[in-house]
């Protein structure tokens, strides 16, 4: 499915990844986590090739990803920082994307599914932080996709729509779907997680489920085990 | 990318700077026309203005709808979309509001006035389309330097100091250097130098087609005794086509080569 060889990549002076293998088959969650400036955003931007590689290969379902645009079709990205075209209502911005995309989009379910009725015919620059975030997770979701890449997708999310968020990522994971996903929350990572990636110095420093890495540093509590981990030796 | 376009240009016709950018031209209009009670005389003073504000508005909203547009980039960067489509679109979007709020802003007074009964008529639509292509280079132009900054302020301030540049201070080191080497002939130098400069070339452009040799100033002679009215005005429209193309083929290959 993802297929990582000896990536590199520098912006300027600062060098980020330093040769990242990583090598992900079938369906899953994989959290992909690491210390502030570890390289979790440019290994995913590498993916999504919104970040151009100094070195390396990637390939997303067996096809190469440098300058080319077709393989997004298999793929759902939740950027972070969800900021839209402020003059468009939410039902024109899911519309857009659905144009864009061109492939079938599942929008009367997500939107029932995140609550978002209320709010279609609203200007997106009027709506709040978790209202946009709704609306960002209703935009990755509206399609079916392999390949789910998340970057933090808990932010500014009330309880309710957290849980919501939660079915949805399973539902898909029992349909055999890859995850990736960028957090800083343990106990999101302790509830859904199948396996970890720890990401130390632009290397994969740990790649294993919960219960190796519990086993691996003595460590019972997620969080404990994670700041434990880089403190060993790393993982080949 | 006519997607993009189509989305990028719905979003600008419904903010609030196209109607203040197109009220400002159709106030603009009027004044004029009713100041100079002439047709041609008011295709002349707007002539002055079109070469120095086109620009400005240009570079400003380019580089400003750049800025903007960021984070809704980067979402368009992760649908299966071609790089290129996206930020050609996005300036064909700014660029294309702008021009059509130009377009609309003077032409609908000047129309009301009776332009079409009148002989200004094809001087009033060179104008429009030197206007056209200003807000194509300048634009152009403006995502070139927000794409090469990551930092806003800087982009802006870049920006800001090439329009200046181009719309200002280039005259006078113009100016001064035909001063200072008055003793050598300087024919050729000056046609080169209005050539590399697309707001001196609008206005020498306009001007041939006015055929006003009092207001030609000395470029103006030179090129047109050089080239001909009618070779002038080819030679000098060709080079603004050259003038968009290069920025916007700059854009689209800078874009393929950016982290995001």
């Amino acid at each position: 499915m993802i297929e990582v060889e000896n990536l590199h990549k520098k912006f300027g002076k600062n060098t980020v990844l330093t040769g990242l293998h990583l090598k992900i088959e079938g369906g899953g969650i994989y959290a992909v986590l690491g210390p502030n400036g570890s390289g979790k955003t440019t290994l995913i931007k590498s993916i999504l090739g919104m970040v151009v590689p100094d070195k390396g290969r990637i390939r997303v379902n067996g096809q190469d990803t440098l300058r080319q645009h077709k393989y997004r079709e298999d793929l759902s990205y939740l950027p972070q920082i969800a900021n839209f075209p402020g003059n468009l209502s939410v039902s024109e911005l899911l519309a857009m994307i659905v144009d864009l995309r061109r492939q079938e989009a599942r929008q009367q379910e997500l939107i029932a599914e995140f609550g978002l009725e209320p709010f279609l015919k609203k200007k997106l620059n009027t709506l709040s932080g978790g209202t946009r975030q709704k609306v960002n997770l209703a935009l990755t979701f509206m399609f079916d996709s392999p390949l789910y890449i998340l970057d933090e997708p808990t932010t500014g999310l009330d309880p309710a729509s957290l849980i919501r968020l939660k079915e949805r990522i399973r539902l898909e994971k029992s349909r055999g779907k890859l995850f990736l996903v960028t957090t800083h929350i343990m106990q999101f990572v302790e509830e859904l997680a199948d396996e970890v990636i720890y990401l130390l110095e632009g290397r994969i420093y740990f790649k294993g489920t919960l219960d190796q890495l519990r086993k691996r540093t003595g460590q019972d509590d997620v969080e404990h085990a994670i700041a434990a981990i880089s403190t060993q030796e790393p993982h080949d | 990318m006519i997607k993009i376009l189509k989305y990028s240009f719905y979003d600008l016709m419904r903010s609030r700077w196209s109607y203040v950018y197109f009220l400002f031209y159709l106030a603009l209009g009027f004044v004029l026309l009713f100041l100079n009670n002439d047709l041609s005389k008011a295709v002349i003073t707007l002539m002055n203005i079109i070469v120095v504000l086109v620009p400005l508005i240009g570079t400003i909203f380019g580089i400003m709808y750049y800025y903007n547009s960021r984070e809704f980039a980067e979402l368009l960067l992760a649908l299966p979309v071609r790089r290129s489509s996206i930020f050609l679109g996005q300036y064909f979007g700014v660029a294309g509001s702008l021009t059509l709020s130009l377009v609309l802003g003077l032409g609908i007074p000047f129309a009301a006035y009776g332009l079409f009964r009148s002989s200004a008529v094809w001087d009033f639509s060179l104008l429009l389309v030197t206007g056209a292509f200003l807000t194509l280079i300048f634009t152009a132009l403006s995502f070139n330097i927000a794409l090469a900054n990551e930092n806003r302020i800087k982009g802006f301030g870049y920006a800001v100091l090439l329009w200046l540049l181009l719309a200002v201070i280039y005259d006078g080191l113009f100016l001064l250097s035909l001063i200072l080497l008055e003793e050598y002939p300087l024919d050729n130098f000056s046609l080169a130098a209005t050539l590399l400069n697309p707001v001196d070339l609008s206005r020498t452009l306009i001007l041939l087609k006015l055929d006003i040799s009092a207001l030609l100033g000395y470029t103006g002679a030179v090129f047109k005794e050089f080239f001909g009215t009618h070779t002038g005005l080819l030679v000098s429209l060709s080079t603004l086509v050259i003038w968009t193309f290069l920025p916007v083929w700059r854009l689209s290959v800078q874009c393929r080569k950016k982290d995001f």
